[in-house]
């Protein structure tokens, strides 16, 4: 049987992870690679690298970053953030990445998902969406640019379009939920889940080990994705994962 | 004992190509006919759609050289999946006609890619797993929208049961080998892969 998966999410800057690790004896918390090692030994299923460089230069750094994962680990990983072409896409999976995703550069472009996913197939391309509930609209609604731009797009309707233009999955964040740890947002995962046939990514809330079998049993979420509560040990990959097996999840 | 990776223009070598260093064989990536022949073994990538694999691989003149060669071939993903008789994927496209079976989209299933990590189920015991000690944890990593069907059940090695159908794992015959997931992307088991079908071509060689 598949199974779900947890997927730790790392911020890059400059080629630096910040929000490290700040638990464990790293000789270096703030590099990716450092932690990338860790989370694969804690039974991490895949990874997710997000750029947030502002620097050309930087985004450069990531293609280093994802030479240096591909050459160290047998894992899986996706790269997101600043990828707004084909080329940018090409640099990166050439690179050793299994998979981009795209955000604002697909609701600007949305030609970029079919672009890539002619090129390289559709399960190398992630359409990340963030929604945020809108009262005025009854429903949540797309937002761009981090989070500052509100669209005119149902989250329900542009996952749909994304994967009919080709994405493979979609990695759905709450921003109602993120940082808050009070748990995934089931209502809009259940909406998106419902509303495509490509895997989902439920992300944003995760603030303790019931909260991931809420969403991967009770709404059927594909995956779940965590930044701050792994990296701050308020609970290790490996202790969601054995919570979820001892609740019946499947769970590798 | 060279292993030279095909390169046709498709996909992802880098991370084959790593795999196969960390376990310290020598590796060139090519489609060189003289560095070819002098490679012990081959392993045949690739990511994205069928027909145009097929094309690029005429277009190299390696459709004959793949077809007829004695030593170990492993085909990864699409790799392997070009080694069936044809594909649906697009449009129909001639496979390499090595192993019996066509490749298909998947179909009743409630999500497509079948991506992520599912066991793998040996239903027996090539001759390059032969005598090793398996590993209890079985997971592999998939990631494809298309999978070989009526095949040769003789050929079959290993499966996932991917919401019911029988997803082929591993296929074999003769010096051809496939794995339809990513073994240079399936942590500790897929690595143990990758050095057994190694160790077989040593073997090969000596």
């Amino acid at each position: 049987m598949l199974t779900k998966r947890i997927i730790p999410c790392l911020d890059v800057k400059e080629g630096r992870a910040v929000k490290g690790v700040q638990f464990v004896e790293l000789r270096d918390a703030g590099d990716p690679v450092e932690l990338a090692k860790f989370y694969d030994e804690q039974g991490a299923d895949e990874l997710v690298f997000l750029d947030i460089s502002a620097s050309h230069e930087g985004r450069e750094t990531m293609v280093d970053v994802v030479r240096q994962t591909a050459s160290a680990l047998a894992i899986p990983f996706t790269v997101g953030g600043g990828i707004r072409t084909l080329d940018d896409m090409k640099r990166i999976l050439r690179a050793g990445a299994d998979k981009v995703s795209v955000n604002t550069s697909a609701l600007e472009c949305p030609d970029l998902i079919k672009e890539g996913s002619d090129y390289f197939g559709a399960q190398c391309i992630v359409c990340a969406i963030d929604a945020c509930f809108s009262e005025e609209d009854g429903t949540w609604m797309v937002y761009t640019h981090g989070g500052r731009n509100k669209t005119s797009w149902k989250a329900v309707d542009w996952a749909r379009e994304a994967v009919r233009l080709g994405a493979g999955e979609i990695l759905l964040t709450s921003m109602n939920r993120d940082g808050e740890k009070s748990g995934f947002d089931l209502g809009l995962t259940k909406a998106v889940r419902e509303a495509v046939t490509v895997p989902v990514i439920a992300s944003g809330g995760a603030g303790n080990a019931e909260h991931f079998r809420e969403v991967l049993q009770d709404v059927d979420a594909d995956a779940a994705l965590a930044a701050s509560i792994f990296h701050y040990k308020e609970k290790s990959v490996a202790e969601v994962k054995s919570y979820l097996k001892a609740k019946g999840v499947n769970i590798r | 004992m060279k292993i030279a990776v095909i390169d046709y223009g498709m996909g992802n070598l880098f991370s084959v190509e790593q795999a196969l260093k960390r376990l310290n064989a020598d590796v060139v990536i090519t489609n060189d006919a003289a560095e070819l022949n002098a490679a012990a073994a081959y392993v045949l990538p690739g990511v994205g759609a069928f027909p145009d694999a097929m094309k690029r691989l005429a277009e190299t003149g390696l459709i004959e050289f793949m077809q007829t060669t004695k030593k170990p071939l492993l085909g990864i993903c699409l790799g392997m999946q070009l080694m069936f008789e044809r594909s649906e994927e697009v449009t129909p496209t001639e496979g390499l006609h090595i192993f019996q079976g066509s490749v298909e989209r998947f179909q009743g299933v409630s999500r497509i890619p079948h991506m992520g990590w599912n066991e793998l189920v040996l239903t027996q015991m090539p001759s390059w797993l032969e005598g090793k000690r398996l590993p209890a944890d079985r997971y592999v990593y998939f990631v494809h929208s298309f999978y070989a069907t009526r095949i040769d059940e003789a050929q079959l090695v290993g499966f996932a049961d991917y919401e019911g159908v029988g997803v082929p794992g591993i296929v074999t015959k003769d010096n051809y080998t496939g794995m339809q997931f990513h073994p240079e992307k399936s942590g500790k088991f897929g690595v143990f892969l990758l050095r057994a079908w190694l160790r077989q071509v040593e073997a090969s060689v000596c």
